[in-house]
């Protein structure tokens, strides 16, 4: 059997399928853990409905707990309360601009509430930090992030939208 | 994904036929959307179509489970979606008519948004913890649906004359179909007292201050309301949904129990 605290560790080792360079404790859909002498639950906040890496992130959760001899792992599903990307921390914001995903500032929780139509965020390109950027899309490869394009360097860019 | 899973119970059937309007909206939209995927005019939103199309299934896997539990007769997301009869669908008639160009589906995506965002809100305090949760969900995604389109039908509505004219023959098409959502019912009127959710009625005057300052900026006109209705959302179809039905269940009804 794992310790609580073990079985955190095997988790953050365990990355997004998308933006593999942030586990899924960073990108914090692991709501809680409940160890048992047998095995283990875990507790888990879907992203985006729609989000295809949802099943593959199971998976990842399941052979990474049962590889450390876990016992049985069994995936719970909580909805309530919805996943926001303020749940992304500060260290893995940091990662993901260093991936040249522009994070999320971790205020949807505040620009939920306002209407977002033409509220353009001036975002600050990742590759060389100028802000002469420009949107293409409000998607992108994934639900959860859209395309820009820095006028700059010319390379274009995603941006991990606030939800 | 592992589905929510709640209690069994036997909610009163006004209950489940509100969530099943609710699922039956967002699948058979995103059912419509799924068939841009390789087709869009442009690479950018091919991928947000798809996108959207996504969300919307996945708020209907959530949404059908739901009700298959308020039901307890057993019946999973699957058999929910690939094996009930064109009269069982309880969506509205606008969420299945063709797509027929980028022009009406963006139309389409942008009144149904409008609608959804305020149903989300309203349904964010349901007295059902389960519908609440989905709903507050469900809102987030629904208000990027709402901003992206709602761009579009400017752009598009307030754009070349081919556009512009495109975009009006969409309102024009879409419009009488609108009326559906707010048109009262028995059903609207039990849930609105119980605490489930609001009367779509009661929201119309909400949904006309979000999409018409819009259509105005588009340079559309808005049609005047006719005596026509539809009645999608009491199983009462188009002729479009059994063609709709046929390519999104053909596989459960030649291959039954198939997974993959």
């Amino acid at each position: 059997m794992l310790t609580e605290e073990q079985a955190w560790k095997l988790l953050d080792a365990v990355p997004d399928p998308e933006v593999p360079v942030v586990s899924v404790v960073e990108l914090g859909i692991i709501r809680e853990l409940r160890c048992r002498p047998d095995g283990i639950t875990v507790v888990v906040t879907p992203t985006y409905s729609g989000c295809p890496a949802t099943e593959v992130i199971g998976l990842g959760i399941r052979e990474a707990l049962a590889a450390a001899g876990a016992g049985k792992v069994d995936l719970e599903t909580r909805l309530d309360p919805a996943w926001t990307s303020d749940w992304i921390g500060a260290a893995a914001r940091a990662k993901l601009r260093a991936y040249g995903i522009v994070p999320p500032d971790g205020r949807a929780a505040v620009g939920g509430a306002q209407p977002i139509r033409f509220v353009r965020k001036t975002l600050e390109c990742p590759r060389c930090g100028s802000t002469n950027t420009e949107r293409l899309s409000e998607f992108g490869s994934t639900a959860c992030k859209a395309t820009y394009r820095c006028k700059s360097c010319l390379e274009p860019f995603e941006y991990f939208k606030p939800i | 994904m592992a589905a929510a899973m709640t209690q069994q119970t036997n909610a009163a059937p006004e209950h489940v036929e509100y969530v099943l309007r609710l699922a039956d909206n967002a699948l058979i939209l995103g059912q419509r959307l799924s068939e841009w995927c390789g087709h869009a005019p442009v690479i950018e939103e091919d991928l947000a179509l798809a996108n959207i199309s996504l969300d919307l299934v996945g708020q209907a896997r959530l949404l059908l489970t739901h009700a298959g539990n308020l039901e307890g007769k057993g019946r999973d997301e699957d058999q929910m979606a690939f094996l009930r009869v064109e009269r069982d669908y309880r969506n509205v008639t606008m969420m299945e008519v063709p797509n027929e160009d980028f022009g009406r589906t963006t139309l389409r995506n942008f009144l149904a948004s409008a609608f959804q965002v305020l149903l989300w809100q309203a349904l964010a305090n349901s007295s059902d913890g389960e519908l609440a949760a989905i709903a507050a969900k469900s809102l987030k995604e629904a208000r990027y649906h709402l901003n992206h389109s709602s761009e579009w039908v400017i752009r598009l509505g307030d754009g070349t004359e081919v556009s512009h004219a495109k975009m009006q023959a969409a309102l024009d098409y879409l419009w009488p179909y609108t009326a559906e959502l707010f048109a009262a019912n028995p059903t609207d009127e039990v849930i609105a007292t119980s605490g489930v959710g609001p009367a779509w009625r009661s929201l119309e005057a909400e949904w006309e201050a979000l999409v018409l300052p819009v259509l105005a900026e588009a340079t559309l006109v808005v049609p005047a309301r006719t005596p026509f209705k539809s009645y999608g959302k009491f199983g009462r179809h188009s002729e479009h949904m059994g063609h709709l039905l046929a390519t999104m269940q053909y596989m459960q009804r030649t291959y039954p129990g198939a997974r993959w």
